[in-house]
């Protein structure tokens, strides 16, 4: 018993230490001079366009993610797959190498003298310093988790209860929707949550491909830094409430999702 | 609705789970696919279901070809061994999957469903999830699954296997009653012998990818075609080159010129039958079943010398041992 409580401090104190502590400390620095400072931070062009951006760029990365995890999961779990090590290899990759390196490799493809750079700007696409370099860089250091969250469940699923469908007249299309994807929803759930957290605070990658244009290409996390750096520590601290803020709704809105059926 | 399979072959990388297989299933019959664990029945089975593509052979339903065709378009029901149950659906969602992902009318699946739950006895289970039913019950909810599409045969992969003994025993009665009120032909993967005598009406035994006979339980019991079969739907003794069942030994007091000399070992007494282990004196043990009068009327014990002889014997072509 009283290890238990021990156990519980510890825990709980260890959490109040590295993360909750510093975290209130951050909104108590942005609150120092009130209310008024914050909200004119917050509402500011800069910071709403910021907030803009990181919304817009999560919005297509995490269901472009959540799709293609389906689908890979669904393909690492077929019993004979020709080149499953691979293909299961570069899913994990995201996760080891570091994120500047992902957006680095974005330029040298997509850059004035990439693979495709020229192509792209004959044809009036611009990827690097604009949206679709920032979206292509937060789908890679996101990629893994949908993945990584599905091909277990599935294995417990095991094949019977699709054969027992398929038996029973179901369609391929079927069988995903009304066994698969219920069967699994608490795992792809969970991968959802943690590409929307990794892809809303993704700094590196979105670094090195943005250029960093406030009020262009500068997401939340860009902008904390940036206004850091110019010694602006109300816009910084306001800036990461919100990120704050929002990983908060992540969590609560899976949460709900989770418990509707039981 | 019939079923007929042509020289059906599978073969799972070096491994060869169907060799040449021919059988026929008459249409309205419950018949067993019967053999030790590997011997090829449950892969027979996914075969004719579409799980599985033979990599040679054709399989016929109701005089169709339907080798090439998806298990969605073979008007076949499953009922697996683990259940596949539907977890996160009721038993009636389960049972009315079929009906469903046919887009059937809603209260025309309301009116079928509670049909079928009448007829498999899970009244008042309805709203329950899986998760809420023991194992007996799982098993009828799958099969009034793979009944309510009206499935033209029925296929059973060692359906009562992960249940204890006496729920086993019940489900099989159940299931010889259902079969005779709604008559469709059924197959049955077993590897209890005792299940494939009591539940079907033919039976089919298989062994190392290769059917080794098909017959009504009792020609599988007096007349099987190889010393495997014999083996395996019944105890068997071996002297000499014949095969004899326990209950055709003959126990003589006496040596008559044909008999063999052996020794008790071992005298257990079940009720009505008796049964002694013997041990030849050239070698090799011996089982007999005698009647409780037999055995009173010889005054058989352990240690005592009695001679043998077959009453009834089956001696093999090529006589090979089992």
């Amino acid at each position: 018993m009283r290890g238990r409580l021990a156990l519980r401090f510890a825990a709980v104190g260890f959490l109040l230490a590295v993360l909750v502590g510093p975290l209130a400390l951050v909104g108590y620095r942005a609150f120092g001079d009130g209310a008024g400072p914050v909200w004119d931070a917050a509402t500011g062009d800069a910071t709403l366009s910021a907030l803009r951006l990181t919304l817009i760029i999560t919005l297509i990365a995490v269901p472009a993610n959540a799709v293609f995890g389906v689908i890979a999961a669904l393909l690492l779990t077929r019993p004979r797959l020709p080149g499953r090590t691979l293909l299961s290899v570069i899913i994990d990759l995201p996760l080891a190498l570091s994120p500047v390196v992902v957006g680095l490799a974005l330029i040298l493809v997509w850059g004035r003298t990439g693979w495709f750079g020229e192509w792209a700007i004959d044809h009036g696409f611009q990827v690097i310093f604009a949206l679709p370099g920032m979206v292509m860089a937060t789908v890679i250091v996101s990629l893994p988790f949908v993945v990584r969250e599905l091909v277990p469940v599935l294995k417990e699923l095991g094949t019977e209860q699709q054969q027992a469908a398929a038996t029973l007249g179901a369609s391929d299309v079927q069988i995903l929707w009304r066994i698969v994807l219920p069967a699994v929803r608490h795992g792809l759930a969970y991968g959802v949550v943690l590409t929307t957290a990794r892809a809303l605070g993704e700094y590196g990658a979105v670094a090195v491909v943005s250029g960093k244009i406030a009020g262009r290409t500068e997401t939340l996390t860009l902008r904390v830094e940036e206004r850091f750096q110019a010694f602006d520590l109300v816009s910084a601290y306001t800036a990461s409430i919100m990120l704050a803020l929002l990983a908060v709704f992540t969590v609560a809105a899976m949460r709900l999702l989770n418990r509707e059926r039981h | 609705m019939s079923i007929v399979a042509t020289g059906v072959t599978k073969r799972f990388g070096e491994y060869t789970a169907l060799d040449d297989v021919n059988i026929a299933i008459p249409g309205g019959s419950l018949t067993a696919l019967l053999g030790p664990s590997g011997s090829g029945k449950s892969t027979l089975l996914r075969v004719i279901a579409g799980l599985e593509t033979p990599d040679a052979g054709d399989v016929e339903i109701d005089g169709t070809d339907v080798t090439g065709v998806r298990p969605q378009d073979r008007g076949v029901g499953f009922v697996f061994q683990h259940y596949a149950a539907f977890k996160h659906m009721t038993v009636r969602d389960n049972i009315g999957f079929g009906l469903t992902v046919r887009r059937r009318a809603k209260a025309e699946i309301r009116e079928r469903v509670a049909e079928l739950i009448c007829l498999v006895q899970l009244e008042g289970l309805g709203d329950r999830y899986p998760s809420q039913l023991s194992g007996g019950q799982r098993q009828r909810m799958a099969l009034a699954r793979a009944l309510a599409v009206e499935p033209s045969v029925l296929l059973l992969d060692e359906p009562f296997g992960a249940l204890d003994a006496r729920v086993r025993t019940e489900l099989r009665r159940w299931l010889r009653r259902l079969h005779e009120q709604v008559h469709v032909t059924t197959v049955l993967v077993t590897h209890d012998q005792e299940e494939a005598m009591e539940v079907a009406d033919r039976i089919a035994v298989m062994d190392h990818a290769r059917l080794q006979q098909v017959g009504t339980p009792r020609e599988l019991y007096e007349e099987p075609s190889n010393p495997f079969v014999m083996g395996f739907v019944g105890a068997v003794n071996r002297l000499g080159d014949s095969f004899v069942r326990p209950h055709d030994l003959e126990l003589r007091p006496s040596a008559n010129g044909v008999t063999h000399p052996a020794r008790v070992e071992r005298v257990t007494h079940l009720g009505f039958e008796v049964r002694v282990e013997l041990e030849r004196e050239a070698g090799g043990a011996l089982l007999a079943q005698l009647t409780r009068d037999e055995a009173d009327e010889l005054g058989i014990a352990e240690g005592d010398r009695v001679h043998v002889a077959p009453r009834k014997e089956r001696v093999f072509a090529g006589g090979a041992g089992i």
